[in-house]
């Protein structure tokens, strides 16, 4: 461990670290709010113009112990001058409160080799011997790196304008960082009042005080400052988190009901909505489970509105019985899926793409619907629009992955252009046309045209038991084959009009990589790595999973290698009792083998936090086909 | 094969001024098998959709499934023939957003009290504006006598051959235990003119109606009413001028009770089981909050929306 440095008296000789990104933490005890002074720092760096990915640290308690590597909460910001599209690697600065939850990161191998830590330092001195104790150890332990400790007085600071510390020294924090990193001290202000004024002007006052004193003690003693240059671009763009972006994608497509229980990571999206959904018309349920929630958005379908329910894994499987019948009835509607890591319980708060084969064949009987998963923030707002359109167009249901890293992870995107074209239609209630049948398949096609209660003429029920084009009701082999055709023929008629997805880096070489969902941005930043070291290395990202984007065959086949990236489980080859025949595979790589029969390999992880661009090449540089390793 | 009755094919065109007969409302000869109480409340239904005039493409009734839960394909009205347990959501998603259509739910005991027991509660809570019908022949039909929750205590089923193991659920003290219900009734499918009076009661009620029918099911449950049906003794009806009165059984119901339904003390006590069957309005409460009412919002034009959205991304800009 390098020794503290002493904290100087006067101004310092200060260098200037230019670099074209940088990655910060901070990190506190839950409830001691590092989570808000890293959004906000994320957000103003965002509206300085700098390219921002932030991913949050999340302890999997409400209020567990204080001053434990489990109540590590926080987040991670990486920016930069070019467009940041995941979390990295490492970070470079922390901002840590106490040395157990900085030991938290630190053990997960989350910081850099040199990494600079800003660390709270009352705990060296403290009164409790335990707590003496428990610092030393840390710093035993955390001294095996060559880490630069920066002591930073924190609470002794905070002191000196409030009585609880515990409920102010983020906003110090924030100080801290504004000075070293140069961000706008009125951009700040003005996120600080977007959070604080409607609660209480007082509030407000105060936090802007610690912002200004973390600031100035920054100045006093710091030896270092950090610039990371804005991207030149004056395209307008907006900064949320992929929740947000959902909500608004949601409001944009016009829908009218979003019926939904709670659970993480999915419910923020509809806090959001939540708060104003109801001026544009709308209405969040918050039903009395899952299955009522998917009912009450299906019951509205019915009534001729396009709606959609948002859950997470759990959640979904208590959905599945009314995905079937929604699928048999051809009503559309939307199902959003903010994935995190399961079986059960699992994982509430941590990313993982586990649900992709549910997604898709978790209903009985022949269930076919379209699954699609958004990559980035930006795609999170525009795939409900996308999402609302298929449903209508081909009355089906639509399931959309998205998962914990886009839910909580904040970036700026190229703002939308909103359209009228955007928005759902209100229901046509005009009498139905003599002799147009509920279900008037186009017997090429499958697809037909939707009738809607309060149409004069148009009476009939719909069932979920098999039935004929009159929706009567009809178990002989002919009428539930071809209830079956149908349903599934559809699909194929809008599979035919994708388009075969582009490929990042040259169309043909030695290895493939097939990602889909919140990975895009780290197997990207992997391969141009990798191609960088001269490996014949590209990837291809799919946006549908069902039905799948044309092509994949023969794109697959100007490659040596074809191999997923996903956060999913799978069997490591080389792990006991694993053979070629039992061992359990990637999601979309039981996916790609099947549709393409294509041998495609995978390396998938489930460490229960994003995939880093690092850990990628290092798979990639091992995948590599044998014979061209360079 | 499919079921005769309603084409769409032979929908003629639409008449504004047009009077709805009962003839108008009946599609598909029902199916049920004969003696089946299920066919009675389709014709007291059937009457209550003729006496309000409501238009058969403004009518949609929900059910679940079950013998009960056919009863959609047998009206020419909307219907949603849907999941087990999971008519009231879809029934309170079809409100919600189309407060200009009429709603009907068709339940069995085991739909309603059993795996939907869960919607029910909450439904009677949330008090949309709807018609819910039980109709409880205190077994399961559809899958052939299995014991349900309202089956009587030793009662032979195929799941438990030496009887009902459990003193069976009463959905009247249940209902009537869930805060902010607002209406609660029962009648028999062997009184039409009780059905149809209460039924039209329903359908009259602003907020969740509530109607317990009990349902003779010749096929599992002969004994169930039987004793009932035979000797009005052994009915009591429930009369006021704010609940239904029905003159035309006063001659041979004797045992009639005045009750108030805005009595919610007296509808808890009359609700539990004392030797006679009670018919009638047990509460009705028309002041309570309505969900699907209080969830209404103001319809936006498409430029509404788009200024009101831009403004909100305003908000988000960097
Ligand atoms: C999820 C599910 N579980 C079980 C069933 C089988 N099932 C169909 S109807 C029914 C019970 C029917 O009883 P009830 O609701 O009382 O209606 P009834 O037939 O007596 O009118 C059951 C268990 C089903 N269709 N779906
Ligand atoms: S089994 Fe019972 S409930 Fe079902 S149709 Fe026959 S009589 Fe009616
Ligand atoms: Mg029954």
């Amino acid at each position: 461990m390098s020794t503290a440095s002493p904290a100087p008296s006067r101004p310092p000789e200060r260098t200037i670290l230019r670099v074209p990104e940088h990655t910060v933490e901070v990190v506190s005890d839950s409830g001691e709010g590092a989570q808000k002074c890293a959004q906000i720092f994320g957000r103003v760096s965002a509206r300085m113009g700098n390219g921002v990915w932030t991913v949050e640290i999340i302890p999997a308690e409400i209020q567990p112990p204080p001053r434990t590597p489990e109540s590590a909460s926080g987040n991670r910001i990486r920016i930069g001058t070019r467009p940041v599209t995941n979390w990295g690697d490492h970070a470079n600065l922390v901002v840590a409160f106490n040395e157990q939850v900085l030991l938290h990161r630190h053990r997960l191998e989350a910081l850099a080799k040199d990494a600079v830590i800003l660390i709270e330092d009352m705990w060296a001195t403290h009164d409790d011997p335990d707590i003496r104790r428990a610092w030393n150890d840390a710093m035993d332990e955390l001294g095996q790196r060559a880490y630069r400790f920066i002591p930073v007085p924190m609470e002794q600071q905070c002191l000196t304008l409030i009585d609880n510390p515990r409920r102010g020294k983020n906003m110090f924090a924030l100080g801290l960082l504004a000075w070293i990193y140069s961000r706008d001290l009125e951009k700040i202000k003005e996120q600080i009042a977007h959070e604080f004024r409607k609660k209480s002007p007082a509030l407000y006052d105060t936090n802007v005080a610690l912002l200004e004193l973390g600031h100035r003690w920054a100045e006093e003693h710091l030896d270092f400052r950090i610039e990371v240059p804005a991207i030149a671009s004056d395209r307008p763009m907006v900064v949320m988190n992929g929740n947000q972006a959902l909500a608004f994608g949601a409001i944009a497509s016009g829908m009218e009901l979003c019926s939904m229980y709670p659970i993480t990571p999915a419910t923020s999206a509809s806090h959001f909505l939540s708060d104003i959904f109801e001026k544009f018309g709308g209405v969040v349920h918050q039903a009395e489970d899952e299955i009522a929630a998917i009912g009450v958005a299906l019951g509205a379908s019915f009534a001729g509105k396009v709606a959609f329910t948002i859950s997470s894994g759990p959640g979904i499987a208590l959905k599945t019985e009314f995905i079937g019948l929604a699928v048999m009835v051809e009503l559309p509607l939307v199902i959003v899926d903010v994935q995190r890591g399961g079986p059960s319980t699992g994982l509430p708060t941590k990313v993982e793409q586990g649900d992709l084969l549910a997604a898709i064949f978790g209903q009985p009987g022949d269930a076919p619907h379209v699954v699609l998963a958004p990559a980035t923030m930006e795609e999170c707002f525009l795939c409900i629009t996308t999402a609302r359109r298929i449903a209508e167009a081909f009355r089906c249901v639509v399931m959309v992955l998205s998962d914990a890293n886009l839910a909580t992870g904040v970036q700026p995107f190229p703002r939308p252009a909103v359209d009228e074209h955007w928005l759902a239609q209100p229901p046509d209630l005009a009498p139905v046309r003599e002799g147009l049948r509920p279900y008037d398949w186009d017997p090429e096609m499958g697809t037909s045209r939707r009738v809607i209660p309060g149409q004069p003429a148009g009476m009939f029920t719909a069932t979920g038991l098999s039935h004929d084009e009159l929706s009567h009701v009809g178990y002989t082999p002919d009428v539930h084959e071809r209830g079956c055709v149908m349903r599934s023929r559809k699909l194929a008629v809008f599979q035919q009009m994708l388009k075969p997805p582009p490929v990042h880096g040259d169309d043909a070489g030695d290895l493939l990589v097939v990602g889909w969902g919140s990975t895009l941005g780290a197997i990207e930043e992997a391969v141009d790595r990798a191609r960088e070291e001269g490996l014949a290395v590209s990837s291809l990202h799919l946006r549908f999973l069902s039905p799948l984007e044309p092509g994949l065959k023969e794109i697959f086949g100007r490659f040596r290698k074809v191999m997923t990236v996903e956060i999913n489980y799978s069997d490591d080859p080389d792990a006991p009792f694993i053979t070629e025949e039992n061992r359990r595979r990637g999601q979309l790589a039981w996916l790609l083998r099947a549709s393409t029969l294509v041998d495609v390999d995978c390396w998938t992880r489930v460490p229960g936090e994003p995939l880093r661009p690092g850990k990628i090449l290092e798979a990639l540089r091992a995948s590599m086909p044998q014979g061209v390793q360079s | 094969m499919t079921e005769p009755g309603c084409s769409l094919l032979s929908c003629g065109p639409v008449d504004e001024d047009r009077e709805w007969t009962m003839d108008d409302y009946a599609s598909a000869l029902a199916r049920w098998c004969p003696g089946c109480g299920d066919h009675a409340v389709l014709t007291a239904v059937e009457r209550v959709l003729e006496t309000e005039q409501l238009p058969p493409e403004q009518t949609v009734f929900v059910s679940g499934i079950g013998c009960s839960s056919r009863f959609p394909h047998y009206l020419r009205t909307y219907g949603f023939h849907g999941i087990h347990g999971r008519a009231l959501p879809v029934a309170m998603g079809v409100r919600l957003r189309r407060p200009d259509l009429h709603v009907f739910v068709v339940m069995g005991d085991g739909d309603c009290c059993s795996i939907g027991a869960g919607h029910w509660i909450h439904a009677m809570r949330y008090n949309p504006d709807l018609v819910a019908l039980l109709l409880d022949n205190g077994v399961y039909g559809l899958t052939k006598n299995q014991t349900s929750p309202t089956s009587p205590k030793g009662k032979a089923s195929n799941t438990q051959p030496r009887g009902a193991l459990l003193p069976p659920l009463n959905p009247l003290s249940v209902a009537l235990g869930v805060t902010n219900a607002s209406f609660v009734a029962q009648t028999g499918d062997w009184l039409p003119a009780h059905l149809y009076a209460t039924i039209l009661a329903a359908s009259r009620h602003r907020g969740f109606a509530f109607v317990r029918i009990l349902q003779r099911c010749p096929q599992y449950t002969t004994e169930l009413f039987e004793g009932a049906v035979r000797d009005p003794g052994l009915v009591e009806l429930l009369v006021h001028p704010d609940g239904v009165t029905v003159p035309e059984l006063d001659r041979i119901y004797k045992n009639q009770r005045p009750h108030d339904p805005a009595d919610l003390d007296a509808a808890r006590r009359l609700a539990e089981p004392e030797g006679k069957i009670r018919l009638g309005v047990f509460y009705r409460n028309e002041s309570l909050p309505v969900y699907d009412e209080t969830r209404r919002t103001p319809s936006r034009s498409a430029a509404e929306k788009l200024t009101l959205l831009n403004a909100e991304l305003d908000r988000y800009a960097v």
